[in-house]
């Protein structure tokens, strides 16, 4: 590996106020995959978008084997045969899988009109060398799951022969099958000799698949190397700039009485016969896999989605959650998995998005009362550690790990008996996911009640006092968390076999 | 982005205080171009400047007015109502109706009211409970309830309103003052409070932003949509009397394309008409200044289609500004 096939050296990018990324260097070998770490807000995404020629850098040069080349928009960087397969893949539902695999570089036939045969018969190709044939060409890409609109992407860059492949946390919304899967087609891309970014939060899939790392910090390239020479540790050392003791915090909480009870709930098409208890002072873990139907239990629980049948009882007493607003004024709340689309309001100020729920209790007589939502607000977020500049700055400004603490701020303001937290730190850097993790101890320590729905193992090993198992929307399973749980258990009856080579 | 990172940060309220926000806001430059109008008003010619002329000017908007107040908060919550117009047809015929009948005044008053609400609670259910977008729905209620006053009216006219009837729309509260101004500015100041300052209006912006996430966070949208369509109903049967009492008469043709010119104001005044942004102060500065330019035409004696060529490229520059200002500043980062 002498020279690089993409180099990176001084890239600086400002915006009014940040500068995102300060003197950066980065290196992309072929048949290799190196692995961009860093937590969010490092200035991942603005690398991203400055190797698809979205942004264009102020400082720095970009070689492609040696030549420096310059970025002048998506198609240029199309063009050098650069490809990003992103985390929400930005492909076009309404078409086929042909179609958007050759976009903009279809067969043509003599007439100049698309070859609609060759393209299929093209895509068809692409799909079987990578062993997705499974995926007809002429689907339309909406009725493909995650899974597969991931491979059609990953088609596309086959298909102009790109010889750098971006991936941006390309298995954030897979399940464990479905990133084993990805994990075999990336070899198959090194083995082609391709050079690979890979961008991920999770240690584990790094480690799996990559060969080297760079971390940013801050903007700033902290370091770099082989990770077969790194321990762990050390890498995270870099990411944080300080020393994580312990990556899930130790608690004594005592368990009491029975606060939830769900019996039998059930929805036509999404979940059945969904029953279980929750304690007070425990954290109940929801494991699964994608599509389990975890969160439409949750949601149903919440009053978002109205079950067919099933009683929940709370405190002993039956409810009827007919809204969220029925479910809040209950006690029962929800930190959505969608923080985006579900969660926050992005372009209204912090506070009144985490004064929201709590309106009619710091109001006089439907009047807005601002000092009462100032010092709510501030009495929760900061008991958070939110990083903002003023409680007035737009949500949307925000980092995602932020963003998620002004959704669970807005739910402890309302003081709840019980909160649900779905995925509640997916696609948040490590630093945020120690401070929910650490916060959601002091929950639990404070006598709420915690159901926790997760699909990374170590978060519900790490947290959970009882895990329940769902797969295809029932209850499959329910343990203790004690030191006789392991989890490869815990996988195969999420996964519903036999063996796992865990 | 600092390096100094402490475990418990205090964050400010606000960076920006109250008077900057203020100084380079929407409002702001609003009212620099009425006081611009104002002032070359003034100069072109010599009759505006008169209270009496004045007053006559404030009749240009008022009563649109009153409905853009209640169309700036459907709007804001990311729907719209096209029927306000035929709503004012419809109460005015149902006020016609009720007079044949020998309805008195307060009768009167009491079915322009009832009417529009009726028709307002008529598009909110659709609206809410059929879960369509609205822009459909009022596109096909402005055909219905107009529909009806053709039907009943046909090429006729109600005629023969009661002499105290007049005073909603002639009538002057002290000098040269007229009512339909009074309740005008009352019903700003209200719908100002309401948008503003009350839960209420909080949870029109929350839905206005995002409607899930307003959702997920124990609003009831749907209520709260219902509502707002009531209440536009409501104001459009206020704006039915005003305008009946001041014409004395119905006809099915009646407040024929107002609600453009209505949401013009609105959409004039700084609201976003993709919902989520906007103020009542912006729509009342707005109001003055369409009723100001209208006046002025009419004083330099420029015919009714000009103005309605300026409304449109006014429209069109209003809601085309701010989206090349923020395109223009986008480029300039990048």
């Amino acid at each position: 590996m002498s020279q690089p096939k993409l180099s990176l050296s001084g890239i600086s990018k400002s915006f009014p106020g940040v500068r995102a990324l300060d003197d950066v260097s980065l290196e992309l070998y072929s048949g290799e995959v190196t692995a961009l770490i860093g937590e969010n807000g490092a200035g991942k995404s603005t690398l991203v978008k400055t190797l698809t020629g979205i942004y264009h850098p102020d400082e720095g040069e970009i070689r492609i084997d040696g030549e420096v080349v310059t970025l002048t928009s998506p198609h240029s960087a199309f063009e050098l045969g650069i490809t990003a397969i992103h985390q929400e893949t930005v492909l076009f539902d309404e078409m086929s899988v042909a179609e958007n695999i050759y976009l903009g570089h279809a067969p043509k036939t003599r007439f100049g009109t698309i070859d609609l045969r060759a393209m299929h018969s093209k895509a068809k190709t692409v799909l079987e060398g990578m062993g997705a044939g499974h995926i007809e060409p002429a689907t339309l890409l909406k009725e493909l799951g995650i899974a597969n609109k991931h491979l059609v992407a990953v088609a596309r860059a086959l298909s102009i022969e790109a010889q750098i492949v971006i991936m941006d946390e390309p298995t954030a919304s897979l399940s464990h099958k479905e990133i084993e899967d990805l994990f075999v087609l990336i070899e198959h891309l090194k083995s082609e000799g391709k050079a690979i970014l890979f961008i991920s939060h999770k240690f584990d899939e790094i480690y799996r698949i990559a060969d080297r790392y760079t971390v940013f910090r801050d903007g700033g390239m902290v370091g770099k190397g082989l990770l077969a020479d790194s321990p762990q540790n050390e890498i995270i050392q870099l990411m944080v700039g300080r020393s994580v003791d312990q990556i899930f915090p130790a608690r004594d909480s005592s368990i009491g009485e029975q606060v939830l009870s769900v019996s039998q709930l059930s929805h036509p098409t999404e979940f059945h016969d969904i029953s279980f208890e929750l304690r007070q002072g425990e954290i109940l873990g929801f494991y699964g896999l994608v599509g389990a139907g975890r969160s439409e239990v949750m949601q149903a629980l919440f009053g978002f989605t109205r079950p067919s049948r099933g009683q929940v009882r709370l405190d002993g007493k039956p409810v009827n959650l007919k809204s969220p607003a029925d479910a809040i004024k209950a006690g029962i709340v929800y930190v959505p998995e969608e923080r985006g689309k579900q969660g926050v309001v992005a372009d209204l100020p912090i506070f009144q998005n985490v004064s929201l729920p709590s309106l009619h209790e710091i109001s006089k007589n439907g009047f807005l009362q601002l000092a009462n939502e100032f010092a709510l607000t501030r009495e929760y977020t900061e008991r958070l550690d939110l990083r903002a500049s003023s409680l007035s700055q737009h949500a949307a400004t925000l980092s995602g790990g932020n963003q998620q603490k002004i959704v669970i701020a807005k739910w402890l303001a309302t003081r709840p008996r019980v909160i649900i937290l779905d995925e509640p730190t997916k696609g948040i850097d490590i630093g945020s996911k120690a401070a929910v993790h650490e916060f959601m101890g002091d929950l639990v320590g404070q006598g709420l009640s915690v159901v926790m729905v997760s699909s990374e193992l170590p978060e519900i090993m790490g947290m959970s006092d009882r895990v329940i198992v769902m797969r295809e929307g029932k209850i499959i399973a329910e343990h203790i968390n004690d030191e006789t749980l392991d989890a490869a258990t815990l996988l195969r009856d999420a996964a519903g076999i036999e063996e796992v080579a865990a | 982005m600092s390096e100094q990172k402490t475990i418990m940060r205090h964050i400010p309220d606000r960076l920006d205080s109250p008077l900057h926000s203020a100084i380079f806001s929407w409002q702001t430059l609003l009212l620099t171009v009425a006081i611009g109008i104002f002032v070359i008003n003034s100069f072109a010619s010599p009759y505006f400047l008169d209270p009496w002329s004045l007053s006559d000017a404030t009749f240009n908007f008022t009563e649109k007015a009153l409905i853009a107040l209640a169309m700036a908060l459907v709007i804001i919550s990311g729907e719209i109502d096209l029927s306000v117009a035929a709503i004012i047809a419809l109460a005015s015929t149902m006020m016609g109706i009720a007079l044949q009948f020998g309805a008195d005044t307060p009768v009167l008053v009491v079915v322009g009211l009832l009417s529009g609400l009726v028709c307002g609670a008529f598009n909110g259910l659709l609206v809410t409970g059929l879960g369509l977008p609205s822009i459909v729905i009022t596109i096909g209620t402005m055909s219905f309830f107009r529909g009806i006053s053709f039907i009943v009216l046909g090429d006729q006219a109600f005629k023969g309103y009661p002499i105290d009837f007049a005073y909603f729309g002639q009538g002057y509260v002290w000098w040269v003052i007229s009512f339909e101004f009074v309740l005008f500015v009352v019903s700003a100041i209200i719908f100002y409070a309401l948008l503003h300052k009350t839960n209420f209006g909080r949870q029109i912006f929350v839905i206005g932003n995002n409607p899930i996430a307003a959702q997920f966070s124990g609003v009831r949208v749907g209520r709260v949509k219902f509502l707002l369509f009531c209440l536009t109903g409501l104001m459009s049967g206020v704006a039915a009397i005003l305008l009946t009492s001041r014409l004395g008469s119905t006809r099915p043709s009646i407040a024929s394309g107002w609600e453009l010119e209505i949401i013009t104001f609105v959409v004039l005044g700084g609201v976003n008409i993709l919902g989520g942004a906007g103020s009542i102060l912006g729509v009342v500065i707005a109001a003055f200044i369409m009723g100001m330019v209208t006046f002025g035409f009419g004083l330099q004696n420029v015919p009714g289609i000009v103005m309605s060529v300026f409304t449109g490229a006014l429209l069109i520059c209003v809601i085309a500004l701010p989206i090349v200002v923020r395109r223009f500043r986008k480029g300039a980062i990048e």
